[in-house]
């Protein structure tokens, strides 16, 4: 039953040929790609997880790739990305569903906006695009607001969970030899003529490459290497998710897009709840996730508009991300032209999620291009299997279950039925905190969002890793949730 | 001459009363009935508590046991009866009822076990 | 495939009077109770406070000891009890699929169910409070587990938002154990906790109780650092702008309402009250699924204990009874509401039963000197003056069965 505990792995003494900054999806999907490679690898993160930028608080949505600009180096990663979602998640064990999305219009101006985005989408090479009338858009899904008049239709559009395949990719990449390296910000790098030192969170971490997936703080990691080529902005996005009784609209549901994005959406979530958001806001600030009151407002005002039926009283939460805007306006993927020991992976916004394969696919081109050997080994591990989730077994194979493990025979958390021996599978492969444990597990996601799950959560914690209460934290850092009585 | 103001707890009425001592007399206004008239009396010249906490278990099953004061004590000596109870520990097993610290802080009072704890 | 009578989900207060009452009502039957938890006796295992069984045991006692008053009960009593056991679904014709670490994944055919599933906290996400996400954010009920239960102390300086029962107590709880509560906060203009707890936990404690605010926003990126609390219009219950305040923190408890745990019923077809978020029932507790009866909070949310274990008896025996007997057949008479009444419980009651009829009903509103009537057309059943009905305290009217021949309806009327 106890498997080794992973996760957090001291740096190696020696030296690593690439050391990748940044454990979001851009980061743990490029460390999954060469992890396949001879290439020894650290994955450096300044949380206490991987997955806790922007890969843990956006839309999830696998974008079909029409409403990029044409010739653009995301149009093409997104569409690229895109047909390679579906062996990404079939190796990874991470859930994806092709539902479709839905661009709607309302009047003339959508409808002008709607045609542009469907040429745009030919030009970018989407497959199967579609513009529709409202009738054909209402048939595919049944919940649209009557008043929609036309409607661009992507049928290879989907849904994933980003964290989910970000955890995933790294596990993948650690199976195959990838340290991790946690509760490591970078504070300085040396370029030394024979490697690259990174200073991080107390650990001295040597490299030949750098590849710097740093999200909201890729231009300061830039900058600490020569390269101030770019900036990053961030945009927060806010979200607000209903109970899975809510769910009614099983289609991605757009906006017609502005400038700042593309616009409030309707969307199921793979695990059948329903979401509204994002918002987008520029702030100054890279760390500010906070939820609004006019985030909110703003949500509930323009989501109606787009399914009119939505339950605001099944609201389970709220919550924010911060996405990472280039000034550069593309992704920038490419060999810095002022440390030719960089290699950028930054700018990457929506749909970088959607892109994250194909990012990791023109990494390791980029690479083969400067001489490093990045041709796959035999022995690479492809898959990871995911944790067996009690709450998707039948009857057969919840007892078989049970019987290999008892533990699976106890649900921890009944809103979502979570079993015990999932929570500690997701203890053994890196959860350190009740939110790793949620993101791994889903304990603590549903409708009491914990209240009930949570101390019994920590206690699992605290016994697996051999640790008390007080040591239990909610996300790391400072986020404890108890202290001695005394 | 000295006047309290209070709300009366017997019942969901909530009467606000106000409650007077000048000498030996109390004087208590404000009440709706007889029992807020004992009510305020009581409460002015000395009000009374149970008190409830939990208590150490050494291997126990569990690391604490339910307590309270098995009657009233005064409210003038709560800090001490719970401090008394934090620098305490009860041994598995545990009884319902078991007097776990007889005339706690001086009280007179016992404070007793409110559940069973088995031993490990 | 197991078999049993009567199979009581949840092992908490009502679950346990339910299971005891079938049993005593047909001693040849057998009944099983399913509890979650590795021991019975639900949320009162950790309310270690007193206060409770003033009604139903005329003596003053804390929760576990009143839970302990029906656990001993069970010893010989022949009622079977798999602890630790989660059900998983039950579907209309009484069948439980449920799972536990010692029995494994168990089906079992139930003559009659009795839901005892109890209540949830409502969080934080569902108020959708603005601002930052830290840790130091508990359901009071939550909070009380990890005091009373795990020995630990969720913070030193608290708000506490929502002047409930479990926010009261937990007040003083947390200032019992070395913490400070800087502020209780109440959306309301009045508190649907008892006036007992008010001044035994806030008013002995000097802790400060601010009707009509709320917390606008929650501060602090990795622990909790403050929230800011602000005044609310009376009318609209928004915040008024400029009054916004921050108090600086480390704990926020939230106290702001129960919901009845209901996901099972739902599963099964059972009709849900809009109002109580509880099945629909009649005076048996019967749901309008044959041979389901529910009790408890998991039917609607009770102030006391006391009136769970009354109302958890009469859903016990039903269910023996139509174990022995089947459905009671009979015109069925509508309980309907008026002017000032929120909800009533039951809310269908076979007409021209026999014996002694209980109404359960909240208002919908503080009242001074009203009367509350039960007319069933033009026919007064009851009329009675109440000095004070407040929405935090349940009312119960008693009438004669046998006068009910068609549908009632309960109001308030000027006094």
């Amino acid at each position: 039953m106890h498997t080794p505990i992973a996760g957090e792995c001291a740096p190696n003494q020696g030296i690593y040929d690439i050391a990748i900054i940044g454990a979001g999806i851009t980061g743990a999907a490029i460390a999954r790609q060469l992890s396949h490679t001879r290439l020894k690898i650290a994955l450096i993160d300044a949380q206490e997880d991987v997955a806790m930028g922007a890969s843990r608080a956006n839309s999830a949505i696998v974008h079909a790739g029409y409403d990029c600009p044409n010739g653009s180096l995301e149009a093409e990663l997104n569409v690229r990305g895109n047909q390679m979602f579906t062996q990404w998640c079939d190796e990874l064990g991470v859930p994806l569903s092709r539902c479709g999305s839905l661009v709607i219009g309302f009047d003339e101006q959508d409808e002008q906006v709607l045609r542009d985005l469907f040429e745009r989408g030919q030009r970018n090479g989407v497959p199967d695009l579609a513009l529709i009338s409202g009738e054909q858009a209402r048939e595919i899904e049944p919940s649209l607001n009557l008043d929609v008049t036309l409607a661009l239709h992507a049928p290879t559009a989907g849904i994933t969970c980003p964290y989910q395949l970000t955890i995933a990719c790294a596990e993948n990449a650690r199976a195959n030899g990838v340290d991790w390296v946690l509760n490591a910000p970078v504070t300085g790098i040396d370029r030394r003529d024979d490697q690259l030192v990174i200073h991080a969170g107390g650990h001295t971490i040597n490299a030949r490459y750098v590849v710097n997936a740093a999200g909201v703080f890729a231009d300061e990691v830039s900058r600490m290497m020569g390269d101030d080529s770019f900036t990053i902005k961030p945009r927060k996005g806010e979200y607000m998710l209903m109970d899975r009784t809510a769910t009614d609209t099983w289609t991605v549901v757009f906006q017609t897009p502005s400038k700042l994005g593309k616009g409030i959406l309707v969307s199921p979530t793979v695990d059948g709840n329903l979401f509204v958001g994002p918002t987008a806001h520029d702030q100054m600030d890279k760390l500010d996730t906070e939820v609004t009151d006019e985030g909110i407002a703003e949500l509930t005002r323009m989501s109606v508009k787009s399914v009119p039926n939505l339950n605001f009283r099944a609201v389970i939460t709220s919550f924010a991300g911060v996405r990472a805007q280039p000034s550069t306006g593309d992704f920038i993927i490419c060999q810095s032209s002022i440390e030719p020991r960089l290699i950028q992976a930054a700018g990457i916004c929506s749909p970088g999620l959607t892109s994250a394969p194909a990012i990791a696919e023109l990494v390791q081109q980029i690479m083969q291009r400067m001489g490093i050997d990045v041709s796959e080994r035999q022995d690479a591990i492809k898959e990871r299997p995911a944790i067996r989730e009690f709450r998707h077994m039948n009857a057969s194979a919840r007892r078989a279950a049970i019987a290999e493990n008892p533990l699976y025979g106890r649900i921890i958390c009944r809103c979502e039925t979570i079993s015990e021996a999932e929570i500690v599978e997701a203890i053994h492969r890196g959860a350190r905190s009740l939110d790793g444990v949620k993101r791994r597990t889903r304990a603590g996601m549903g409708r009491c969002q914990g209240g009930f799950c949570g101390p019994r959560v920590m206690e699992i914690l605290a016994r697996e890793l051999d640790l008390t209460l007080p040591d239990i934290t909610k996300s790391g850092g400072d986020s404890w949730l108890v202290e001695e009585m005394q | 001459m000295k006047s309290t103001e209070m709300t009366c707890i017997l019942c969901p009425m909530g009467c606000r009363l106000m409650v007077t001592q000048d000498g030996d007399k109390i004087r208590v206004e404000g009440n709706s009935c007889a029992r807020g008239q004992k009510y305020g009396v009581q409460e002015l010249t000395n009000p009374e508590r149970v008190v409830t906490s939990s208590i150490r278990v050494m291997g126990g099953q569990m690391p604490l046991c339910p307590v309270k004061t098995k009657g009233q004590v005064p409210k003038s000596s709560i800090d001490e009866v719970l401090h008394a109870i934090r620098a305490s520990k009860a041994i598995a097993p545990v009884k319902l009822g078991q007097v776990l610290l007889a005339n706690v802080a001086g009280t007179g009072v016992d404070i007793v076990a409110t559940a069973n704890r088995n031993a490990v | 495939m197991m078999k049993y009578d009567v199979v009581v989900i949840g092992g908490g207060p009502a679950g346990l009077a339910a299971a005891i009452e079938a049993k005593k009502g047909a001693p040849e039957q057998r009944v099983l109770i399913l509890e979650r938890d590795q021991a019975l006796g639900g949320i009162l295992q950790q309310c270690i406070h007193n206060g409770f069984g003033l009604h139903y045991f005329k003596e003053e006692l804390t929760g576990p000891e009143y839970a302990e008053r029906f656990i001993e009960q069970l010893d010989g009593s022949g009622i079977e009890v798999f602890t630790d056991t989660m059900v998983l679904e039950l579907s209309k014709d009484r069948r439980v699929l449920a799972v536990s670490r010692e029995h494994g994944l168990i089906e079992i055919e139930a003559g009659a169910v009795v839901l005892a599933m109890g209540c949830r906290e409502r969080t934080r996400g569902a108020l959708n409070i603005p601002g930052a996400r830290p840790a130091g954010v508990f359901t009071a009920g939550c909070a009380q587990r990890l005091v009373n239960m795990e020995g630990y102390l969720p913070g030193r300086r608290v708000v506490v938002l929502g002047s409930g029962d479990i926010g009261l107590i937990m007040a003083r709880r947390m200032t019992w154990s070395g913490a400070t509560v800087a502020l209780v906060a109440e959306l309301m203009p009045y508190s649907s906790g008892l006036n007992r707890n008010i001044v035994q936990c806030l008013t002995d404690n000097n802790i400060p109780l601010k009707f009509n605010h709320t917390v606008t926003q929650i501060h602090g990126r990795e622990r909790l650092s403050g929230v800011t609390v602000a005044e609310v219009d009376p009318m609209t219950r928004k915040p008024i702008p400029g009054s916004e305040q921050m108090i600086e923190c480390d704990t926020l408890l939230l106290s702001v309402g129960l919901i009845p745990e209901n996901e099972l019923t739902q599963g099964a077809g059972i009709s849900i009250s809009p109002i109580t978020s509880g099945a629909l029932v009649d005076e048996r507790r019967e749901t309008d699924i044959e041979g389901i009866f529910a009790c408890g909070n998991v039917l609607h949310v009770h102030d006391l204990v006391d009136n769970v274990s009354e109302e958890a008896t009469i859903a016990g025996r039903a269910a023996a009874d139509y174990v022995k007997q089947g459905a009671l057949s009979g015109p069925i008479a509508q309980v309907r509401t008026g002017r000032g009444v929120r909800y009533a419980v039951p809310q269908r009651v076979h007409a021209g039963g026999e014996g002694k009829l209980d109404l359960y009903f909240r208002v919908d509103n503080a009242y001074r000197g009203m009367r509350v009537q039960l007319r069933s057309g033009d026919q007064l059943l009851l009329d009675r003056k109440k000095q004070i009905m407040t929405p935090g305290e349940m009312e119960k009217i008693t009438i004669d069965a046998s006068k009910v021949t068609g549908d009632l309806e309960l109001m308030l009327a000027e006094g």
